[in-house]
């Protein structure tokens, strides 16, 4: 989803101060370099993005800048000054503000404690320090309510919170890792606002992100990194677009993957009657669905996050009870099925949680990798540890994976090769099925485009995949049936041959005729 | 039963609370950090033994029970050391020092057992309250311990919800990465806080050798610190709702020794029948019954109980 175009776009108002200037940072971690000759300028009172494909190192850079990592090399300058900071403190104390990817919120506290955590007054005069975040967070358009607790939030509240906190400790610089990635199309748009009214004031904004249409729409300036190095610093994004971008980013210009055109004609393998299912707080999610997925077929599932598509997933997967209807995966009624039931009637499942429901992040790569076929792997009463191994070979062979070390965590690997060890692990054993829950968020375009084209191929191979994404065009392209899903309930079913967009983002948005 | 049997049951009923409050309290404070301090039972036996020599020795109350407070301070720096600086198991760590905390009190007390109580607390009256019929020689009529408690109370609960110290002390039982990464030192939060409740559980064990029971045994906790590790669950993680719960945990704590000689009969059940040993366990029945009722709730919203709790922190590279 990308920012409206003309919800932000105005040239940047930076006299040319530059603010931050990180120079040939040099940042290794146990059997990886992240960055090497990483550069960053950036100018008072401008947005700048910092493009790269995953694993490219932005992430590395920015955490060198907020005091997160100290670099092996290179030197970091702050307002002219060159700076050395070994804690997060210190890059605060400079004026460094960062909003990670993953929230640093106490979700107990209310939005005022969280935003003054760390810089309180000494005694906590409520009405007084709530008076000031409200009018802070109206100075920048964040609508936010300074005395709720945090838990009720939405994902693009929190994200508020975050940014006030930044602006609570006066940061003239604020760090933004894939602020989009988590917002509805609204909450973007609103937040292009409130980064531009920041430059506006003279501070400046570092804008990570992938998605290159919300770039060109809401950044003055970019740096590109790949493979940890700076590769191009445009200093204007004017007369600049998407492909000039995604080349600097991957050094040539990535094909998108299409399916073929063939028409799907196989017997149903996985068939969704009247499904309805309850959220995590015990509310409706899901209501009377109904999905078919025939054999070598691919039915996209298109909505704005939050409307039923995770429950739907964990719900087909055996994760989450139904409270209602029946389900038949490859002829067999798995209505009430346990997990492992629907695996051996032939489930693939791939979550959107690669690293917390789909992989265990502190086991190594061997064990994460047999977890779904160990008991094949036995020897008497033991597990066959070479035969575990050699399993595990053979699928990072399969499916090029980069590893390290086979017994190192798991969660020492990137994004995309994570995401390519689950996908390769759940295809093993000939599944009828695939359930595939947002498999390309977050990669790179090399990793987008090996997790598209096992998904094709499973499809040629007979499979019926169920596709759930948030990216429009990935499901466009893949596709043979289209569902969209608007609180919790089918709001539109479509042919992605003929439907636009816009046609799409209006069902989306529950505003569809259909 | 008469008017002099209630209210020398609800006298015991307070004594009894103020002792586990104060344990339950300092319990609290460490908890609210994130750290889990199993070990209250032993420092209250170490305050309590060294609290009565040093009483003993300088033939003043308050100076036993500065050193027992110090003391359970220094127990409580074993864990602190253990469980927050090297990051090792608070659970391990925690009972550790309960059963290290038991025996090295017995050892150091052997000759205390025999040493004649007379420098102990007395009860100070409160002039104009304590001639209050009931209330009076309930509530003001007691030691000074008792009012220090309330005090303390009212101090825990105003540092922890309305200044910079309460709220870091809070943000670091929710999340030590989140406020690691504003500044506060997760270290010498979590450890403060562990000092503080050990001084508390000292203080506690002092009560009860310098006041409750006016001298020491081995054996002289007798589990009341078990009772303000599950006090701090029955209140929920909050100074006042711990009060209340020591208030009726102290109730069954001095009916206990007292029931067996009350003429009183509720509903046809005759009192002094029900069993000693089974009010012993009411605590804990109710403590579970609070857990069932927080899981409950918890469907619908955070649980009270701080979200690391028991979790190290260590700050971590990627």
């Amino acid at each position: 989803m990308s920012v409206s175009g003309d919800a932000a776009v105005s040239p940047g108002t930076g006299d040319g101060r530059v603010v931050v200037d990180l120079r040939s940072i040099r940042k290794e971690f146990p059997g990886v370099v992240a960055c090497d000759g990483a550069n960053l300028t950036v100018r008072a009172g401008t947005i700048h993005a910092l493009l790269g494909e995953n694993g490219a190192g932005k992430t590395s850079l920015v955490n060198v800048l907020g005091g997160v990592y100290l670099p092996g090399a290179g030197q970091i300058w702050v307002h002219g000054t060159q700076r050395q900071f070994h804690s997060p403190a210190d890059a605060i104390a400079a004026g460094i503000g960062m909003v990670h990817q993953e929230f640093r919120l106490v979700p107990t506290l209310t939005v005022f404690e969280n935003v003054v955590l760390g810089s309180a007054p000494r005694y906590l005069d409520m009405g007084q320090i709530i008076e000031r975040v409200s009018h802070l967070a109206a100075t920048y358009s964040l609508q936010i309510d300074p005395s709720r607790p945090v838990w009720q939030l939405s994902v693009g509240e929190r994200q508020r919170v975050e940014i006030l906190k930044a602006l609570w400790r006066d940061a003239d610089v604020l760090v933004l890792d894939e602020p989009t990635a988590v917002l509805t199309p609204a909450e973007a748009a609103a937040l292009g606002l409130t980064l531009r009214s920041m430059a506006d004031r003279g501070r400046s904004v570092i804008y990570i992100s992938h998605k290159l249409d919300e770039v060109l729409s809401v950044c003055d300036e970019a740096t590109v990194l790949r493979n940890g190095m700076t590769v191009a610093q445009p200093r204007s994004l004017v007369g600049i677009d998407r492909s000039d971008l995604a080349e600097m980013m991957v050094g040539e210009a990535a094909a998108a993957i299409q399916r073929p055109t063939d028409q799907p004609s196989g017997d149903i393998v996985l068939e969704l009657a009247g499904i309805s299912a309850l959220s995590d707080r015990g509310l409706p999610a899901l209501h009377a669905v109904d999905i078919d997925v025939r054999a070598g077929e691919i039915v996209g599932i298109a909505g704005v996050s939050g409307n039923g598509q995770r429950e739907l997933a964990e719900t087909v997967a055996g994760l989450r009870p139904t409270t209602a209807g029946t389900m038949h995966l490859a002829g067999v009624e798995v209505t009430g099925a346990s997990p492992r039931a629907r695996s051996r009637a032939g489930l693939a499942y791939v979550p959107e949680d690669r690293l917390g429901v789909g992989l265990a992040p502190t086991m190594s790569v061997v064990d994460n990798a047999v977890v779904r076929s160990y008991r094949s792997m036995r020897r008497r009463m033991m597990l066959d540890l070479q035969g575990c191994e050699d399993f595990c070979r053979r699928l990072i062979e399969r499916f090029g994976v980069q590893v390290g070390r086979l017994h190192e965590p798991i969660s020492a690997l990137s994004g995309g090769n994570l995401q390519r060890l689950l996908l390769g692990r759940e295809l093993t054993g000939e599944p009828k099925v695939l359930v595939a829950a947002q498999p390309t968020r977050g990669l790179d375009v090399a990793g987008i485009a090996a997790i598209q084209s096992q998904i094709v191929a499973q499809r040629a191979a007979g499979v019926g995949v169920l596709l759930i994404s948030e990216d429009l065009d990935e499901l466009l392209a893949l596709s043979d049936r289209l569902i969209v899903m608007y609180e919790g309930q089918v709001a539109a079913r479509m042919d992605p041959t003929q439907a636009t967009r816009a046609e799409v983002g209006a069902a989306m948005a529950g505003t569809a005729a259909a | 039963m008469s008017e002099d049997a209630v209210i020398g049951l609800l006298v015991a009923t307070v004594q009894f609370a103020t002792l586990v409050y104060l344990a339950g309290l300092g319990e609290l404070i460490a908890e609210r950090s994130g750290v889990l301090n199993l070990g209250v039972e032993g420092m209250m036996a170490m305050g309590a033994v060294t609290g009565f020599m040093a009483a003993i020795a300088t033939g003043r109350p308050w100076i036993g029970f500065a050193v027992a407070a110090l003391v359970g301070m220094a127990t409580a720096g074993v864990h602190a050391l253990v469980s927050v600086i090297m990051g090792a198991g608070q659970v391990v760590s925690g009972l550790a020092i309960t059963i290290g905390g038991l025996g090295f009190a017995a050892f150091i007390g052997q000759d205390a057992v025999r040493e004649r109580a007379d420098a102990v607390f007395t009860d100070q009256s409160i002039v104009g309250l304590s001639d209050i019929p009931w209330a009076g020689p309930i509530l003001f009529d007691q030691p000074p311990v008792v009012y220090l408690a309330g005090i303390l109370g009212i101090a825990a609960w105003f540092v922890l919800t309305r200044t910079r110290l309460g709220l870091a002390l809070r943000a670091v039982g929710e999340s030590a990465s989140t406020t690691d990464s504003v500044g506060h030192s997760v270290t010498m939060l979590r450890s403060s806080a562990v000092l503080i409740g050990g001084a508390f559980a000292g203080a506690a064990g002092a009560f009860l050798s310098l006041y409750m029971a006016a001298g020491w045994t081995e054996g002289l906790i007798a589990g009341r610190g078990w009772i303000a590790v599950a006090l701090v669950i029955f209140g929920a993680w909050r100074p006042g709702r711990l009060a209340a719960g020591s208030l009726l945990f102290g109730f069954t704590l001095a009916l206990q020794p007292r029931v067996q000689t009350f003429d009183l009969s509720i509903f046809g059940l005759e009192v002094n029948t029900i069993s000693p040993a089974l009010l012993g366990i009411l605590p804990f029945l109710l403590t579970v019954v609070v857990l069932i009722a927080i899981s409950f709730r918890a469907r619908h919203r955070p649980s009270p109980a701080p979200a690391a709790l028991t979790l190290p922190y260590r700050r971590e590279e990627r």
